[in-house]
């Protein structure tokens, strides 16, 4: 919905949805996903939801046993729990970008797919939650963190980053929830009014809250949608500005730096937006939405991947240049020693690979709109900000200011399990999404429909 | 309004059919009048005299609320409740409160921006007599739909409806008054 700044300066964004369906075709072609499965859903299904079922037995183990099963160990005290963490919820912010940020500054070509990113968003933050939730070691215990009258008379310290954390992570997945729900309600609308079955009517009724589109409940609604997207739009910035906080105001060498905030924010946007063409080149060709996901769509998601790709190398370049201008050894000795020829080299050098030479094939046109160009440098671009983070947590504990207590560190099997079990929950909870709910926006898309039909009329 | 009495109602196939028809209508001096559309059709706020949305004042109020209720909790946990010596730094020490005390306020403005379009359209609301009009499960997918309030001291129903039929209604719907 186009609602906080008017303006018609943009050119005739024509190719954000092809041919002219009519409203009621269009709103068909946009539900059938939920009214008309395609064949093939049961399998993934099946098979995302084994591994859930091993991740909620991972967790069980974990939380029975203790989180010495982790690899983790003094100094390297955080590792892929934070790491894991740190990777999900970066990923959640393309998708706030998509849906807020692209909104305001009325980016047509948004609308198609900002469900979608949404959707993305509220999964990854689900699985991000996961990771410090177990760390706490006594899971059960998480309300501790809350600020309420206890017996014990404690209260938490909100002098150190971690309630930050706890605060900032979850109004992210409040307003993103809200976010997502209030621009779902019209279109569960659409399916209480279209479905075949009685049931799915009243189901859908339900969730719709009983939407009737009144012009003046629409006057509220889009009022209302356009603050929630400016409310998410800060939340993209401060939500891992106050994640890389973690790091930053700690005093251990490769973390102690003030360039972390935008950095961590460029590498989330980055990594998101990999994650948003991961999932949805495949659910377009599943879906067949080529007239309303177009090659306009990829080739403006690739010039982000380049822009923000740029600007995560831009910030490797600073850490190690700031490293040695500053004349500290340890500073130096992690940056220019113990990442590149360290023993987790080889990581480091993927992470280059991935994160640095990957987006550059993005200056052609042609590669921009090549599909299965850009799946694979989607993945590679996935792994390499999760390398990213590894690179950056591990090998900065691993070897800090005494070499008496250095200590390697090894990920175990659960570690792995873990993280690969977060995977499936997140493909899980994102295939029964595809499943049940329009996850292109139909009234949206019928608003933008009319805004192009008066566009080509010259209005 | 969002509980007036329905009068006569009319789907029309387009936004602007619709926009006509709404003109038309007040031309003739009706004025109880609302609209239902699949999405937001902007223009028809002034026609309906719709004022802007007071929901931009509320949600400042309700973020300002929350980021000072923040700010508060924090230095009286910090330097009333338990206060903890940490290398002799400060017990208020302002500039580590400020995340939270923004994140707050961005939480209450949130709830507040989801609640209140909700509230105001008066739901959760699973059943409305509008949704008992033939035909008007069109509204969420192509159908324009106008109504007029059967309480409106101009309307003549049968001259509306002439008059509604004459803009190329798809259909016009009497209501009867059995809701009185």
């Amino acid at each position: 919905m186009s609602v906080v700044v008017s303006g018609d300066a943009a050119p005739a964004p024509i190719d954000f949805l092809l041919g002219r369906p009519s409203d009621a075709a269009l709103t068909d072609q946009l539900i059938a996903p939920v009214l008309e499965p395609p064949k093939g859903f049961a399998p993934l299904l099946i098979l995302t939801g084994g591994g859930t079922a091993v991740l909620f037995t991972v967790i069980a183990y974990i939380a029975t046993t203790g989180i010495g099963v982790w690899g983790n160990n003094i100094p390297v005290a955080w590792a892929l729990g934070i790491v894991d963490f740190v990777w999900w919820i970066g990923i959640g912010h393309a998708g706030t970008f998509i849906s807020a940020i692209l909104l305001l500054v009325e980016q047509k070509w948004r609308t198609s797919i900002n469900r979608f990113a949404e959707g993305m968003t509220l999964f990854a933050v689900v699985q991000a939650g996961l990771f410090p939730l177990l760390h706490l070691g006594r899971p059960w215990f998480f309300y501790w963190l809350v600020p309420y009258p206890s017996t014990m008379d404690l209260w938490p310290q909100f002098r150190s980053a971690l309630p930050w954390d706890v605060v900032a992570v979850s109004t992210y997945l409040i307003t993103s929830f809200l976010f997502w729900y209030l621009g779902l309600v019209p279109d569960l609308a659409v399916i209480r009014d279209r479905a075949p079955s009685l049931l799915r009517r009243r189901v859908y009724g339900v969730f719709a809250l009983g939407w009737r589109g009144s012009a003046r409940d629409w006057s509220h609604y889009r009022i209302a949608y356009g603050l929630l997207a400016g409310l998410a739009t800060p939340l993209v910035i401060s939500v891992h500005s106050i994640v890389s906080m973690d790091f930053a105001i700690s005093q251990l060498p490769g973390w102690h730096s003030t360039i972390f905030p935008p950095f961590f924010v460029a590498g989330a946007i980055y990594s998101g937006f990999a994650m948003v063409l991961t999932l949805l080149i495949p659910a377009r060709k599943i879906f067949h939405l080529e007239n309303v996901v177009t090659a306009r769509h990829f080739d403006s998601i690739a010039k982000m991947l380049m822009v923000t790709g740029w600007i995560v190398t831009y910030s490797y370049v600073i850490e190690m240049f700031v490293a040695w201008y500053s004349g500290n050894e340890l500073e130096r000795y992690v940056q220019l020693v113990n990442r590149p020829t360290g023993p987790y080299a080889a990581v480091f050098w993927v992470m280059i690979f991935c994160n640095c030479i990957t987006p550059q094939v993005f200056w052609w046109k042609s590669m921009r709109t090549n599909t299965t160009v850009l799946f694979v440098a989607a993945i590679l671009i996935n792994i390499g900000m999760w390398t990213e983070r590894f690179i950056l947590i591990v090998t900065s504990e691993m070897r800090d200011f005494l070499t008496s207590s250095w200590h390697m560190y090894k990920p175990t099997y659960i570690d792995l399990t873990l993280f690969l079990g977060t995977i499936s929950f997140f493909s899980f909870l994102f295939l029964l999404f595809l499943r049940y709910v329009p996850f292109i926006p139909v009234s949206e898309m019928k608003e933008l429909k009319l805004e192009l039909e008066h566009h080509a009329e010259g209005r | 309004m969002p509980d007036m009495k329905l009068g006569v109602m009319a789907e029309f196939r387009s936004a602007e059919e619709l926009l006509r028809a709404v003109a038309r209508l007040r031309e003739l001096g009706l004025r109880k009048l609302d609209a239902y559309t699949p999405y937001p059709v902007r223009e028809l706020e002034p026609l309906l005299e719709i004022k802007r949305s007071f929901i931009p004042k509320v949600v400042l109020a309700m973020a300002l609320f929350g980021a000072t209720s923040a700010y508060i909790l924090q230095w009286w946990c910090a330097v009333v409740a338990y206060p903890l010596n940490v290398g002799g730094r400060p017990y208020h020490s302002g500039p580590s409160f400020i995340p939270i005390t923004f994140e707050t306020g961005v939480l209450f403005a949130a709830l507040t921006s989801f609640v209140l379009p909700l509230v105001l359209a008066g739901l959760p609301r699973l059943h409305h007599p509008v949704f008992e009009i033939d035909g008007f499960e069109s509204v969420s997918i192509d159908g324009y739909w106008i109504a007029v309030a059967s309480d409106d001291p101009e309307l003549d129903r049968l001259r509306t409806e002439v008059e509604l039929q004459g803009l190329g209604a798809r259909r016009v719907v009497q209501v009867e008054g059995k809701r009185k």
